[in-house]
């Protein structure tokens, strides 16, 4: 049988940190294919390399048996391949139909856009799906569903046999997702073949003709869906032993530091409520977008919290910025360094005393004597190299950032340090150094709340595991006797 | 593990370039200009020089905390006309004494930033826009306040302003004081440090705990108050407040700025360029007078060098 499109052996790695190991997969016309696995897999790495988003270190494509390179998205969506993201991009303050035939606009004479035509072209399509959007109606106005619908009809006007679909439901309600499936279904049997990544396994099942399974940028298995169960794919996805797990809780029944009362926030989570003892590491395990990202900006006073308590020492705190935060002894290692960890010209030393720049300040003066000191002890005592205290952070490796961004949070000596996604991005030996780093810092009598979508990690570091799904604690575990298995079930939702 | 480095040699010339590349620039004109025209190298064309700059000196040190925080002002040149008017009004013989006109022309002019760092942080409006209006605002107000016309007829104490002290123009003497107190205030204060975090980064500044709007606001009402010292500065050495005075005066003083090698992103550059920069421009002005250049071909070349100055920067520092 004709394969409409074939991966064959696709590596890919970012800065030295393999994502794609190898990996090949191949997709029938006609087909719903699910792509599956935990963060970081290399789901939708694998698929932006498809769709021309990025290129492959090795291995090739290819498109009806031929050999084809995608040097960007807009020569895979002539191709026929379209990728439609978690986060949908239009041009909200143009038309349905402008944004639908974007690029590709009927024209008369001299690059006029010919607006019958336009309107005409649009209500076919509209017609096909049998949809009911106004074609003059501005992106703007649209809900979130009816935008993805816009994109699917710009992928069908680009002629697209391949759609690529990254957590499609994400933002739709039940009836939002039950009409995008009838949609699917419907392209189906007309001929068009979909990939589809998704966390939510119910969907995959009610939806897809074969799922594959991806786990540390390999392609782990190939199941047609009927041929499966949803504990066997669970289990395939996590499928690695785990290496070690922590030596024993910390003995002493302290009273908790930070104490936490039906948390929430909008919709990205709601009914939190937790408790925190010095020297613990409490881990919280979830799904991209489980909010727990949100609930450790909502603690450090990034994005405050609309209600619930927060206490500190039995102490209730209003936390509304960082200031507040800090000043009540809680710091944060936020997630993404380059956007909000580190100023990229200010060298070690400057980035590490930020935070608490008045403990070497006399009348606003700085003791640059006793800066420099205090950044050569952290320097050496956190083992980050660099050429110099004054060499910019821009130019340290990622781990080496990552430790003077944890170095800087640790002079501002907070009782609670929030750590999120710590090592994503850092190379294994620099992850092994934060790994000890932490420990270290928890057995001082630090209390850690560390979020990571590395499950062997929290494993090993943590004493005490949350997950979070979809903005609720759906379990509190004890890591040295769960399994991955057990924790990917209470993260998964439905 | 660092890139390949280049011989130690060549290396500390490019590390020498990079750091006096300006000084270099200044001395080679420098010597060009003596060469052509020795009137240049005298001390009293070299006084005129110093004259010329103090004004667009001062402002430029202003602009720079601005600039250093990722923003931009371009009311300076109509706070200067503002607050020349204000100053000149209480300035008259025999009313105030010489401290009066001089302080109330600096705090018309840090009220300006003051308002002006509070509708871009508050109101979260992009500095070119408030600044923008707030250029008109000022001039504006400056000419309600003169009914259009100078305000002439002031004391000699606060004309002494723009005279001379032991041989020494008065203001160049301000210009240096200003400059060197921003320098150490820049480099060696708290507030200093978070003027470059915030221009460095502000995410990460915010999430360091940094008062990120009050920063910001410090650096505008800094910015204004050292333009209403301009204004002082202006109305004592023309002897009237001009409510037309100024125009294009932050111009000037961005491009100094930029010329110095601070950055229009933030985060980079300093005072020592920033006087170097209006000291180029100075030299620059003064040598095609000297050498009766025709004031249409000196805008040409001032165009001309702000621009090329700007991608000097960039390429060294690609």
């Amino acid at each position: 049988m004709g394969w409409l499109l074939e991966i064959c052996d696709i590596t890919k790695s970012f800065s030295g940190v393999p994502v794609l190991n190898g990996v090949s997969l191949s997709l029938q016309a006609g087909e719903i294919h699910a792509l599956v696995g935990e963060n970081g897999a290399g789901k939708s790495t694998l698929m932006k390399v498809v769709a021309g988003l990025h290129q492959p270190d090795a291995g090739e494509l290819r498109l009806d048996g031929n050999p084809t390179r995608f040097r960007s998205p807009h020569e895979a969506l002539l191709a026929g391949v379209a990728m439609i993201h978690q986060e949908l991009l239009p041009f909200l303050d143009l038309t349905v139909a402008e944004n639908i035939f974007m690029g590709i606009e009927p024209v008369s004479g001299p690059g006029w856009i010919d607006r019958p035509a336009l309107h005409r072209k649009t209500v076919e399509l509209l017609d096909r799906l049998g949809l009911k959007i106004p074609p003059d109606r501005r992106m703007r106005e649209l809900r979130v569903a009816e935008m993805q619908t816009v994109e699917i009809l710009k992928a069908l006007a680009h002629n697209a046999r391949l759609i690529i679909m990254d957590e499609p439901t994400s933002a739709l309600t039940d009836r939002e997702a039950g009409a995008l499936f009838a949609i699917l279904n419907d392209l189906r049997q007309r001929g068009a073949s979909i990939i589809y990544i998704s966390h939510k396994l119910e969907e995959v099942f009610r939806l897809a003709d074969r799922v594959t399974i991806l786990r540390d940028g390999c392609h782990v298995a190939t199941h047609p869906i009927g041929g499966i169960t949803t504990e066997a794919l669970i289990s395939l996805m996590v499928g690695r032993p785990l290496a070690n797990r922590p030596r024993s809780a910390p003995g002493r029944a302290a009273p908790p530091i930070l104490s936490v009362r039906n948390l929430a926030l909008g919709r990205r989570f709601n009914n939190v409520s937790f408790d925190l003892a010095p020297g613990e590491v409490l881990g919280i395990a979830g799904l991209m977008g489980a909010g727990r990202s949100s609930l450790l900006s909502a603690l450090y006073g990034l994005d405050p919290a609309d209600s619930g308590q927060i206490s500190i020492g039995g102490r209730a705190l209003k936390i509304s910025s960082p200031r507040n935060a800090l000043d009540a002894g809680i710091g944060l290692v936020t997630e993404d360094r380059k956007v909000s960890g580190f100023i990229p010209l200010f060298g070690p030393r400057q980035n590490m005393t930020l935070a608490a720049l008045r403990r070497w300040c006399r009348f606003g003066w700085i003791d640059q004597a006793a800066e420099s000191a205090v950044a050569d002890e952290q320097i050496r005592l956190f083992g980050i190299r660099a050429s110099g205290r004054d060499q910019p952070v821009l130019r340290l490796s990622g781990g080496n950032q990552q430790k003077v961004v944890l170095a800087r949070s640790m002079l501002a000596g907070p009782g609670v340090l929030l750590l999120d996604e710590p090592t994503r991005g850092i190379d294994i030996a620099a992850k092994e150094e934060v790994h000890r780093i932490v420990s270290d810092l928890a057995r001082n009598g630090t209390a850690i709340l560390l979020v990571s979508s590395e499950l062997p990690e929290l494993l090993s570091l943590s004493h005490r595991l949350l997950v979070m799904c979809e903005g609720r604690i759906t379990g509190t575990l004890d890591p040295r006797t769960t399994t991955q298995e057990e924790i990917l079930t209470l993260a998964m939702p439905g | 593990m660092s890139p390949k480095p280049a011989t130690p040699k060549s290396r500390t010339v490019l590390r020498l370039l990079e750091r006096f590349g300006l000084v270099i620039v200044l001395l080679i004109i420098g010597t060009a200009l003596t060469l052509l025209q020795p009137q240049f190298l005298t001390s009293a064309n070299l006084l005129n020089v110093a004259r010329q700059i103090s004004i667009n000196g001062i402002l430029a040190v202003g602009v720079t905390y601005v600039l250093l925080t990722g923003g931009v002002d371009l009311s300076l040149g109509s706070i200067v006309a503002l607050t020349g008017v204000v100053a000149a009004t209480f300035a008259h013989p025999g009313e105030w004494p010489v401290l009066v006109p001089i302080a109330l022309g600096i705090l018309s002019g840090a009220c300006c930033g003051a308002l002006n760092g509070l509708v871009i942080t508050r109101g979260r409006i992009a500095p070119f826009i408030v600044t923008l209006g707030m250029m008109t605002l000022a001039r504006g107000l400056a000419l309600l306040l003169s009914n259009g016309r100078p305000v002439s007829n002031l004391g000699t104490g606060f004309l002494a302003v723009g005279g001379d002290f032991l041989g020494f123009p008065v203001q160049i003497l301000i210009l240096l004081a200003i400059a060197g107190a921003s320098r150490l205030f820049l480099s060696n204060m708290r507030l200093g440090r978070h003027i470059f975090a915030v221009g460095g980064n502000e995410e990460a500044s915010r999430a360091a705990g940094l008062n990120v709007a009050g920063i910001k606001t410090f650096a505008y009402t800094m910015s204004g108050g050292l333009a209403g010292l301009a204004g002082v500065m202006l109305a004592a050495r023309i002897t009237t407040g001009q409510p037309n005075a100024g125009v294009a005066y932050e111009l000037d003083a961005i491009a100094a700025a930029v010329i110095g090698g601070t950055s229009l992103s933030g985060g980079v550059g300093g005072i020592g360029g920033t006087l170097l920069g209006a000291l180029l421009m100075g030299v620059i002005n003064n040598g095609l007078d000297l050498l009766n250049v025709s004031s249409y071909y000196q805008q040409i070349i001032k165009g001309i060098i702000i621009i090329g100055a700007v991608w000097l920067d960039r390429r060294q520092r690609n």
